[in-house]
């Protein structure tokens, strides 16, 4: 590497757009899938629930879903999708959160005791009714908690896809390895943890929000 | 659909029966520096979490700290890597530790606070010392959530480990960067499809491990 330095500061002067350009790539490729698998995973959720001998087939299909490298689904979809095109990259990550995000949903839905149930029933509330206002809340500290690893570990992934040709910040590695230029590396690698711990944040204070009882954190195993 | 014809073409190579790109031969190279960061990362990380885990001191920092580690992309840690200390096993190793440490470190941590309190107690009680509390009941106890984490690191580094390809380096990674760099597409996906089965069969390895090889007192249900 020679005498080139970590970061040259005046680089990232010059390139403020350019990175603000791949930040907001970034978030979109990786922020979206997440969204899409939590809209994915709360009606399945409900069905695994209703329907218990669902549950155990479905998991272990994710489970082998988590476990696909994201290069090469990425590359086995390219054929279908196109290089360099939001869908290659948005299908995997979608199916990756919806892996984290089925067995936290299903906890969450179970979480609710059986007396506080049935003594909603008792008020009177219907299914729909228990639904919305007894077993999505109680469901809240869970989905965060699945929430939190899918959109992180989404953000980290996302940019392997600048290797099939949309990455976002996942650009920043390929030039500056192309060119042996160290400093966009170091403000990639800044930017997408950066962006990882801010949607942490933002998730912590949604529960906050949403579920001001949940004092300690459900506990997801990935 | 001419899969079939790809795959018959990718497999059906006579590069890929003998030498250095052979199948056989990248498959070696993956599972060996994969296998290497895996120790590495275990020699590490388990130790400090059955200690951290077992005081019971810095398990929030412990997490948080995994927290961090999870959101840095590995890709970016290779390029760096390779760029600041030049192309070798090395420069990947650092990137794919940094993956494998912290899930460890957290199961092992969690795996020996998870420990039931009145079983920790009674060994106390009927006169162990801690050396031996910890060696015979709490990392028994923990052995179902270390072997969950060395399960979700070993698949975590396999397919990572893929990455490593694109600054040089072997294994099945070659086939998938080496195709999309010559436009050869029944390489790259006769590499893809050759990660995703050893990571599935890595993740059957250890689903079978925890199911058969543990001693019948430690299956719980969900380990």
């Amino acid at each position: 590497m020679g005498d080139e330095p970590l970061v040259r500061w005046h680089w990232l002067g010059t390139h403020v757009d350019y990175l603000r350009g791949l930040l907001l790539d970034h978030a979109v490729i990786s922020l979206l899938p997440v969204l899409f698998g939590l809209l994915l995973a709360l009606p399945l959720g409900l069905l695994c629930t209703r329907f218990p001998r669902l549950y155990q087939p479905l998991a272990a299909v994710f489970n082998v879903v988590y476990a696909l490298p994201a290069l090469a689904v990425f590359v086995v979809l390219i054929p279908y999708t196109g290089l360099a095109t939001q869908a290659t990259v948005m299908i995997p990550l979608t199916c990756y959160a919806l892996a984290v995000l089925l067995p936290t949903t299903v906890d969450g839905l179970r979480a609710v005791p059986e007396p506080v149930r049935q003594a909603a029933t008792a008020l009177g509330y219907g299914p729909w009714r228990r639904l919305a206002a007894v077993e999505l809340p109680a469901a809240v500290p869970y989905l965060v908690a699945g929430l939190r690893v899918a959109a992180v570990s989404s953000i980290s992934l996302a940019s392997v896809g600048a290797l099939v040709g949309r990455g976002g910040l996942g650009y920043l590695f390929i030039t500056g390895f192309q060119l042996t230029f160290p400093t966009p590396i170091v403000a990639g690698i800044v930017l997408v943890a950066a962006l990882a711990l801010v949607t942490d944040a933002v998730l912590l204070l949604a529960r906050r929000v949403l579920a001001p009882w949940a004092r300690r954190e459900a506990v997801v195993g990935r | 659909m001419n899969w079939l014809s790809w795959l018959s073409d990718f497999f059906g190579s006579p590069d890929r029966q003998h030498g250095a790109d052979s199948i056989v031969h990248r498959i070696g190279e993956h599972l060996l520096l994969s296998g290497e960061a895996l120790g590495l990362a275990a020699l590490l990380a388990i130790p400090l979490g059955l200690l951290l885990g077992y005081t019971g001191r810095a398990a929030g920092l412990v997490t948080a700290l995994t927290g961090t580690a999870r959101a840095l992309p590995t890709l970016g840690l290779v390029t760096l890597a390779v760029l600041v200390a030049g192309v070798g096993d090395t420069a990947v190793l650092v990137p794919l530790v940094a993956l494998a440490a912290p899930v460890l470190l957290v199961a092992a941590c969690e795996g020996v606070r998870g420990t039931d309190p009145d079983l920790r107690d009674a060994a106390r009680g009927i006169g162990l010392t801690h050396r031996q509390v910890l060696w015979q009941v709490c990392v028994p106890w923990a052995l179902p959530a270390l072997l969950a984490g060395l399960r979700t690191a070993a698949v975590q580094v396999i397919a990572t480990a893929t990455v490593a390809a694109y600054v040089g380096l072997g294994g099945l990674g070659r086939y998938v960067v080496d195709g999309l760099a010559t436009h050869d597409f029944p390489q790259t996906v006769g590499g893809a499809l050759l990660v995703v089965l050893l990571a599935v069969a890595t993740q059957l390895l250890f689903a079978a491990l925890i199911r058969f090889a543990l001693p019948t007192g430690l299956r719980r249900p969900r380990g």
